[in-house]
């Protein structure tokens, strides 16, 4: 071969390889943001990273773009391994034409999606871009239209994550909406479906876009993103440690690691306070029983008062459900239970067994709740938890109160094993409320109300306030000491591991998404 | 341990913290009748009625151009308006009171 014509490849390359050219990756990395190669090589293994598609030219004539040169047409897609896995990947460039989508740019996206589908092997998407190229016109509505489809084509199926870099808006957002976990950093992540600058010229609302669709707007307040990240280092860290913990694909398990005992010396006795209206990091439980202490949260910043992610148990992936006492009592409401329904849907599709630590008072009250929907929204986690046929297990911890009971991986909802600590109350309500309507007419007709109400609530306290009711019931299997829980726990999994549940043949249920 | 407040839950009072949300979530106030809000941001690009206005239920009110609809606001009720609160031109958030009746 000649060599020249291997000379006119590398020169072809180094040109394209520059994206923008030298001007516009200056301005994004004075930006404080990795251009869409530095992204890539953060994130994949050294020199494991094999481009598709650098050729590809866009085919639009109008508007000037006749003759136009975008290099890759926007966005660099490709193979490689991390943590020696093989995963696909793009990363739209935003220093060519602003990362702008085209029906190339979107083509050569949805080509490394139908690969990372074939191939059985996590997608991951970096996205950093102005939105539509408006002069494709109806061309890049479709390609976005294309990206969904697919998107929902590999849902349950391998592992899709979005990494927001950058601008996000209008219909760019509904792909990362699709995908199974979004990663944002703070001040460089925008997502927003109408822009700041559209609010104004409708409504006279000036709103900054951090304020409007911020990383720590979508990772606090609407859910939108699973996980936050300081810088962008830090966020593609956090991406390794994920697809360590979960399996290619849902045909497979997460790969196993060396089983180690926690480092944690908190005690669980020592952490759940007595007092059942006295709050504690249930975090710290889960330290307590984890390989290593180790937990990796999901939706950290998002309904505090429900805690999920995953950590090891005997080498093996769990994910963790737990009532969060320390904010807002622990309560069920719309968005503790959007979240954690979605969390144990993606635990159930990739063949990740759930453990339930439960400590909660019941269901939040408030007009805003019920107009919001808590209804709906709660009953997506009693559907979840049903519909889910991986090892299930829950320990009580302490309070277990009504509708929430139900909620939390009850037997009634097909949970394969239910603990409950000494401290746990199970119970149709708390005490007090309990009380009031029990001994209603005995605290009425009382000469002292007060003290006819404390009697009767202690009544109540000793007779119902504790686990021995419920296992009377058979409704759980186990009254365990704390200092039981994670032998008990490793030992369910350890029986579960060729749990075989069978569902009626359907298409698919209807969740009350 | 962060600061701790009361929170009610069926009786029982519990400490535990407070979430952004929780504490931005919006108190309900029982919507009054005499107030006609607008269901959806846009422009006031015709105004119809003036204070004193009698009105019959149907009656055009203004027009709300939003979302390129011009959308006609019209009297819920049969009635007398007390006062417009919105001018030609204006550009109103969801849920602005446009009109009180007497």
């Amino acid at each position: 071969m000649s060599l020249d014509k291997i000379q006119m490849l590398r020169d072809k390359k180094a040109a394209l390889e520059k994206g923008g050219g030298d001007a516009a990756l200056a301005k994004q990395r004075a930006a404080g943001k990795m251009t869409a190669r530095e992204r890539i090589e953060e994130l994949l293994d050294k020199g494991s990273f094999q481009e598709y598609d650098l050729f590809v030219k866009h085919e639009i004539h109008d508007f000037g773009m006749a003759g136009k040169e975008l290099a890759g047409d926007g966005v660099v897609t490709g193979t490689g391994t991390v943590g020696g896995s093989p995963v696909c990947v793009y990363a739209q460039d935003f220093s060519v034409q602003g990362g702008s989508l085209g029906l190339m740019h979107a083509r050569k996206i949805t080509k490394i999606m139908d690969h990372a589908i074939k191939m059985k092997v996590p997608c991951i998407g970096i996205n950093d871009s102005g939105g539509a190229r408006i002069q494709e016109g109806v061309g890049a509505l479709a390609g976005y239209g294309e990206i969904f489809y697919r998107n929902t084509m590999a849902s349950g199926v391998i592992p899709q994550i979005s990494v927001i870099l950058g601008p996000c808006a209008g219909g760019a957002v509904y792909s990362p909406a699709l995908t199974d976990f979004v990663f944002v950093v703070d001040n460089v992540s925008k997502m927003f479906i109408t822009g700041p600058n559209v609010i104004e010229t409708v409504l006279g609302e000036k709103i900054s876009q951090e304020d409007l669709g911020g990383a720590r707007v979508h990772a606090e307040i609407t859910g939108n993103a699973h996980f936050f990240a300081s810088d962008e280092k830090e966020c593609f860290d956090m991406i390794k440690r994920l697809l360590a913990l979960i399996p290619k694909n849902n045909m497979e398990r997460a790969a196993a690691e060396k089983p180690a005992e926690p480092r944690s010396v908190k005690k669980i006795e020592e952490i759940i306070p007595s007092d059942p209206k006295q709050p504690y990091d249930v975090r710290d439980i889960i330290r307590a029983i984890s390989d290593n202490s180790d937990f990796f949260e999901v939706h950290e910043l998002f309904a505090k008062n429900i805690v999920v992610g995953f950590g090891r148990m005997n080498g093996e992936t769990v994910g963790f459900v737990a009532n969060q006492p320390l904010f807002l009592a622990g309560v069920l409401d719309c968005d503790s239970s959007d979240k954690a329904a979605r969390f144990i849907r993606y635990c159930d599709a990739f063949n990740i067994p759930i453990i339930t630590l439960e400590d909660m008072p019941g269901y939040l009250p408030g007009v805003d709740q019920e107009h919001a929907g808590v209804i709906r929204h709660g009953a997506k986690m009693l559907y979840a938890y049903s519909e889910a046929t991986v090892p299930k297990i829950t320990v009580i911890l302490r309070k277990a109160y009504g509708g929430g009971y139900i909620a939390m991986n009850s037997r009634h909802l097909g949970a394969d094993f239910v603990f409950a600590l000494p401290s746990a109350e199970i119970a149709v309500m708390g005490p007090e409320g309990a009380a009031n309507i029990i001994f209603k007419k005995d605290i009425a007709e009382a000469e002292n109300q007060d003290e006819m109400r404390k009697l009767k609530v202690q009544e109540y306290i000793d007779k119902f306030a504790n686990p021995y009711v419920a296992a009377g019931k058979g409704f759980i299997d186990a009254v365990i000491e704390p200092s039981e829980t994670r032998k008990a726990l490793i030992h369910a999994l350890s029986l579960s591991k060729g749990k075989d549940e069978f569902r009626p043949v359907k298409k698919h249920g209807v969740p009350p998404f | 341990m962060n600061d701790l407040s009361e929170i009610k839950i069926d009786s029982e009072v519990y400490y535990t913290c407070l979430t952004r949300k929780y504490l931005q979530r919006k108190v309900y106030e029982p919507a009054n009748p005499k107030l006609l809000s607008s269901v959806i941001p846009g422009t006031v690009t015709k105004l119809c009625v003036k204070g004193g206005d009698v009105v019959k239920r149907g009656d055009l009110l203004l027009i709300l151009e939003a979302m390129k609809m011009e959308n006609r606001i019209v009297a819920p009720f049969d009635g007398m308006v007390k006062s417009v609160c919105v001018a030609e031109g204006d550009k109103i958030a969801k849920n602005a009171t446009m009109i009180e009746f007497e």
